[in-house]
């Protein structure tokens, strides 16, 4: 492996690493933000001094998370502009919209009335901190939502045209971007599934209370809104995830197809609920693909297309081709990318040699207004990632670590729907507590919890490898050619930094559940 | 007006003075923007492209397309 190729791995393991290092602190700020805000709602309306110290216990793990979890999403964009600059030149103006947006909008807004909300205890009205607590809530979410129309932009790119003559894509269409149906699947699928996070954690703090047999009167009221609010929002995931399955089967196939492990395309296809897979090299067909699996019938078509009997392409149709479905062959589209590169190259050797005559051939074909452009830029220029790979094979991400993370987001999905009506159940009869085998077990979904929403976005990451924006431009394309040293070392420093920054939060954490609601001075 | 900014520096004085777990925290995330401002931002992360304009780092990264695609089979 050539010092270039090394740079591509650690680039991507420093993001990765980086990647999953925040998340570990967003999802429980996004749901547990609004949770505060509906309790300090309950002390607003009452006057009762319970809630208020409620409110304030869960604040403090709230701050907690967010101090230790803030600026840590930084590192991602300076990782943009070292380790990935040939990507961020070529997405910036359409990739640093939304970042802009949420950096001065939703940060500032957040930040401002989180001061406040920590702050304005007995120095501001009642009514204007409940509403600076809501305003956090809103504004936590509302950075969650620029980031994933980011994110969503690289999944199914679009609203852009290629600039030639600055080597960008730019933005045509603000809407375009913000209401791609890639985007709002992504964000209210991340969204509902963080609030059914905080709320695994909600739950699980309050059981170990309960265990203890300290503060029942403050578990039960938390547990009874947590399970609600986990409840709806965990059904809600599990609607909006279905959403996203439809939409990756109709924006990214390859994702899909690997991640059921589905090698021949098949017209009521089967969803597999569970099974282990084969090595790559035994993998050939659907026929040797697994060991064993068990299947439900025409689902997958089902929630792909909502029809039993549609079709579903798998890995092999992608990569062969499948005229009768009107599917392209890898290497037709690999073809057509080697054109738009070599058009780029073209008008690179004219610009260098001051040929005008054929700058403006090139530019003309980069022209969306004339019907030569749009022909190329459809035909060809639309396979433009196609054009650095090698072989077809690179177009197939890991199956096996799709098909497993899949599984383990579902089932710890499903897993949180039944915990949570049989905890609210339970709760409202008061018979919770006497259950210190469930009270333990409820201790045990935070860490599944977050294993399922790191999963998640494992599935939504490592799926759409080999690219970092979807057929467009694959993630060898992307990186800055620099030294792989310079990149490990600095992924060992992150990892090293990460693991002391995580190991202080989970101590402070720990300190100040176990000192309970009443010690704000310790 | 003067009066009004006065308030807000000593809402944030008063807040900053009356903390306790935030005081562990605020020196966590002192340390850490540190860290990641004053260390890495200005050791290990210049940003790549040379290039002083858009234009100039435009040619560097049309450079670096129209080349990688000889030189790159990623496995």
């Amino acid at each position: 492996m050539n010092d270039f190729l090394q740079t591509v791995d650690w680039s991507r393991a420093q993001f990765a690493l980086t990647a999953i290092y925040h998340w570990l602190f967003v999802p429980l700020t996004l749901g547990l933000s609004f949770m505060i805000a509906f309790m300090e709602t309950k002390y607003y309306i009452s006057g009762d001094e319970f809630w208020k110290r409620t409110t304030k216990f869960w604040m403090r793990i709230f701050g907690i998370n967010f101090a230790i979890g803030v600026a840590t999403g930084i590192i991602l964009e300076f990782e943009f502009g070292t380790n990935w600059s040939n990507y961020s030149h070529f997405v910036g103006d359409i990739f640093g919209a939304p970042l802009a947006i949420e950096g001065i909008m939703a940060f500032f807004m957040e930040s401002t009335f989180i001061a406040v909300m920590f702050f304005g205890w007995n120095k501001v009205s009642k009514g204007f901190h409940l509403a600076s607590t809501w305003l956090t809530a809103i504004g936590a979410n509302l950075s969650a939502l620029w980031i994933l129309v980011a994110n969503a932009w690289m999944q199914y790119p679009t609203g852009c045209t290629f600039n030639l003559e600055t080597v960008r894509n730019e933005m045509t269409s603000f809407w375009d971007v913000l209401l791609s149906p890639v985007a709002i699947d992504k964000f209210t699928h991340t969204v509902t599934s963080s609030f059914a996070l905080a709320a695994a954690v909600v739950i699980g703090i309050s059981a170990w209370y309960l265990l203890r047999g300290r503060e029942r009167k403050m578990a039960r009221h938390s547990i009874a809104i947590a399970s609600v609010f986990g409840l709806v929002f965990s059904i809600v995931a599990a609607f909006t995830g279905d959403r996203s399955g439809a939409v990756v089967a109709k924006y990214q196939p390859m994702k899909l197809a690997a991640m059921e492990g589905l090698y021949d395309g098949e017209q009521g296809a089967p969803l597999t609920v569970i099974g282990i897979v084969r090595p790559e090299e035994e993998r050939t067909s659907n026929d040797d693909a697994f060991y064993f699996k068990i299947d439900i019938p025409k689902m997958l078509s089902v929630m792909s297309f909502r029809d039993s009997e549609a079709y579903v392409a798998g890995i092999n149709d992608l990569l062969d081709g499948n005229p009768e479905q009107g599917i392209m062959s890898a290497e037709e589209k690999m073809r057509r990318g080697r054109v738009a590169v070599a058009e780029l190259e073209r008008y690179k050797e004219a610009k260098t040699a001051g040929d005008e005559e054929v700058i403006a051939k090139v530019r003309r074909k980069f022209d969306p207004d004339t019907p030569e452009g749009r022909e190329f830029l459809s035909e060809y220029f639309a396979y433009f990632g196609y054009g650095y790979i090698a072989t077809p094979e690179e177009l197939v991400p890991n199956v096996p670590l799709l098909f497993y993370s899949f599984r383990v987001m579902v089932g710890v999905g499903t897993l949180l729907i039944l915990a949570f009506a049989l905890v609210w159940w339970l709760n409202r009869r008061d018979r919770l507590a006497d259950k210190r085998w469930l009270l333990r077990c409820l201790i045990l979904l935070i860490p599944l919890a977050y294993l399922a929403s790191q999963a998640g976005w494992i599935i939504a990451e490592v799926g759409r490898q080999p690219w970092a924006i979807q057929d467009m431009m694959p993630v060898s394309a992307a990186a800055s050619r620099i030294g792989s040293t310079s990149v490990m070392v600095t992924f060992f420093i992150f990892l090293a930094l990460f693991t002391a920054l995580l190991a202080a939060e989970l101590s402070i954490m720990f300190k100040q559940i176990k000192i309970g609601p009443d010690n704000e001075k310790r | 007006m003067l009066a009004a900014v006065k308030k807000i520096a000593r809402f944030y004085i008063d807040g900053f003075r009356n903390m306790t777990v935030g005081r562990t925290l605020w020196i966590i995330i002192l340390i850490k923007l540190a860290v990641i401002f004053a260390v890495l931002r200005l050791f290990f992360f210049q940003p790549t492209l040379q290039g002083s304009n858009a234009e100039e780092r435009g040619d560097e990264v049309l450079q670096q397309l129209t080349t990688h695609n000889d030189t790159v089979t990623y496995e």
